[in-house]
């Protein structure tokens, strides 16, 4: 479903402080499974992540979601498909603050132009599917950790999408919020979601529900591939 | 339909961005809304008072003849009058006298005319409202005027001016024709000036020429040059206002520059969540192109809609004393509301445009990231 080939990212190319993130990976991921990249900080999970996700390309290689080689698509139609195929989770969560909860929820929908009843029943549902319902009008400064972290899954799969991709899930969650966590990528996986996860804490890839574990060091992957 | 819904989308996440920097957002719109209120008022306030004093001049002749000796104004003769009305294509020649008055004990000074309505009612005049005001007469009172010999006469208030002429009459006063001639001590037989009417208005400075040629110690002035002359007058002192307040607008615009160019950490922040969600450059562009239009297009009505009411209702009172120009007669009127659509779409593309465009460029430069950026906060 998602195919790399012969990928390599380099920052600040051609400067002194050129770095390569990632290091000529090439890869195959089935579909409707669940992923864990591990390795090190500064191994190259999440600039993986970023290319696989659409939101940077890489310097050279190429990355196919689908039947679809996206390295070579223009911005608008990277966003299109980052837009309807990913959903993401950060490592902060990244949520909005000052508006609702519901709001955030909706928020990766505004530029569909859905009609604006029908995505905020959608919203409603998501929240209420995780648990947060009688949350929704709250700011998210005013959530929980856990609160939080069920609005920003609710907000990764505002647009339906068929990967979910997360990010350090769990690097600011105690044990029991980490497990909470892992139940509802458990969950999606099992809806035939693709669940793709950097990570290094083995809570999550010592999850009897993950399929895969590709192991990263140096931008290079050691293990897995 | 789609289309519309994303805009509306769009618009409400605007206004809760602004609402939840709103103390920033409050200071900017007041400042904005007070910039656009005082070029609006001056710009209103000008324009409405030129078309004030226009229609006033409208009934006034077309060429009054002063007589200058030594580059200064003398006394006209008779001899001059018969000569004009010698002129092919001029009628109603007729001397005027008028002059000034200072009256100490209030620090004015009062024009004093005669005219032919006062024939007939010696000892008697008809005042304007700022005399009326600073002497505290009305009609039946006596007001004292000291004559050129030292001496005091005293005049009856007949009647006042009507106000709808106060911007020109505040400080007038009519006096008969034989009082005027013993308060000053003007000799029968001359005149302070003259004037006449053209049956063709197109023929009028061909007369002013007939004029100068036949009587070299003369200066026709002509309607059309005075009300240019009210009209350099006005817009000199809305010159004026703009040249004080220039500080104010130059404060205003460095700060709504500052706000305009530069994004808080916070807002670099939501941008990068929002093209990582699935926004696209353009769109972003779009939601701060919004915020900058709701800020600007609202001070932009509110800073209208007070100078509007600040000019035609409270008749100017914030600038009035420069505006104006009257020393102690300042003259008492309500303007005709009047607003030129063209100024109005000047002062528009003034405002709202620079600074919606002001507010585009940086979030372009932080709308072109890339949106992995937000996974590395």
């Amino acid at each position: 479903m998602i195919e790399l080939k012969h990928v390599t990212k380099v920052f600040n190319r051609g400067r002194p402080n050129e770095y390569i993130a990632v290091d000529d990976v090439s890869l195959h991921l089935q579909g409707c499974c669940a992923t864990v990249f591990k390795g090190p900080s500064g191994s190259g999970k999440t600039t993986l992540l970023s290319m696989i996700g659409c939101m940077t390309k890489p310097t050279s290689g190429r990355v196919t979601v689908g039947e679809r080689e996206v390295t070579s698509l223009p911005e608008r139609f990277l966003t299109s498909i980052r837009r309807s195929a990913f959903g993401f989770v950060f490592q902060q969560f990244n949520l909005v603050r000052g508006i609702s909860a519901l709001e955030n929820v909706m928020l990766p929908a505004y530029p569909s132009g859905e009609r604006h009843a029908a995505l905020r029943d959608r919203a409603l549902e998501l929240l209420a599917a995780f648990d947060v319902a009688h949350r929704s009008d709250a700011h998210v400064e005013w959530l929980s950790g856990g609160e939080a972290q069920r609005v920003a899954i609710a907000r990764a799969l505002i647009n339906n999408p068929v990967i979910i991709i997360a990010d350090e899930p769990t690097a600011h969650l105690d044990t029991k919020l980490s497990k909470d966590f892992l139940s509802w990528m458990e969950r999606l996986r099992s809806e035939g979601r693709t669940v793709l996860m950097a990570s290094h804490d083995p809570l999550i890839y010592e999850s009897e529900f993950v399929d895969r574990i590709v192991e990263m060091r140096d931008g290079r992957i050691v293990a897995g591939g | 339909m789609v289309w519309i819904e994303k805009q509306r989308h769009i618009v409400d996440f605007a206004l809760s961005s602004l609402l939840r920097r709103w103390r920033k957002n409050t200071a900017l719109l007041v400042l904005y809304t007070l910039i656009v209120f005082i070029l609006g008022s001056v710009v209103f306030f000008t324009e409405a008072i030129r078309r004030e004093a226009s229609h006033v001049l409208a009934g006034s002749p077309e060429v009054i003849v002063q007589r200058l000796m030594a580059g200064r104004q003398e006394l006209v003769s008779l001899d001059h009058l018969e000569k004009i009305r010698g002129i092919r294509g001029t009628s109603d020649a007729r001397g005027r006298l008028w002059g000034y008055y200072f009256e100490p004990a209030v620090g004015a000074n009062y024009t004093l005319l005669s005219t032919a309505d006062a024939v007939g009612h010696p000892g008697t005049v008809v005042i304007g409202r700022g005399v009326a005001r600073t002497l505290m007469a009305q009609r039946g009172d006596m007001i004292p005027l000291r004559a050129h010999d030292g001496t005091y006469m005293t005049f009856e208030v007949r009647d006042l001016l009507p106000s709808d002429s106060e911007l020109v009459s505040s400080d007038l006063i009519e006096i008969s024709e034989e009082d005027l001639r013993a308060l000053f001590g003007i000799p029968a037989g001359f005149y302070t000036d003259l004037t006449l009417r053209v049956r063709n208005p197109r023929e009028t400075t061909v007369v002013a020429d007939k004029i100068r040629r036949l009587l070299p110690d003369t200066r026709p002035i002509l309607r059309e040059e005075i009300i240019r002359t009210y009209d350099a007058l006005f817009y000199w002192r809305s010159g004026l206002i703009l040249v004080i307040f220039l500080g104010a607008i130059l404060a205003f615009a460095i700060f709504a520059w500052d706000k305009a160019t530069s994004l808080s950490m916070e807002e670099k922040r939501e941008i990068g969540i929002l093209k990582a969600v699935g926004w696209e450059t353009s769109e972003v562009i779009l939601l701060k192109t919004w915020e900058g239009i709701i800020i600007s297009l609202t001070a932009f009505l509110a800073g209208i809609a007070a100078a509007y009411v600040h000019v035609f209702f409270a008749s100017a009172s914030v600038f009035s004393p420069v505006l104006k120009g009257w020393s102690v007669l300042y003259p008492d009127f309500s303007l005709v509301p009047f607003v030129d659509p063209y100024q109005v779409a000047a002062l528009f593309f003034l405002s709202v445009v620079p600074y919606t465009v002001a507010t585009i460029i940086p979030c372009w430069s932080a709308a072109t990231i890339d949106p992995d950026s937000v996974m590395r906060l």
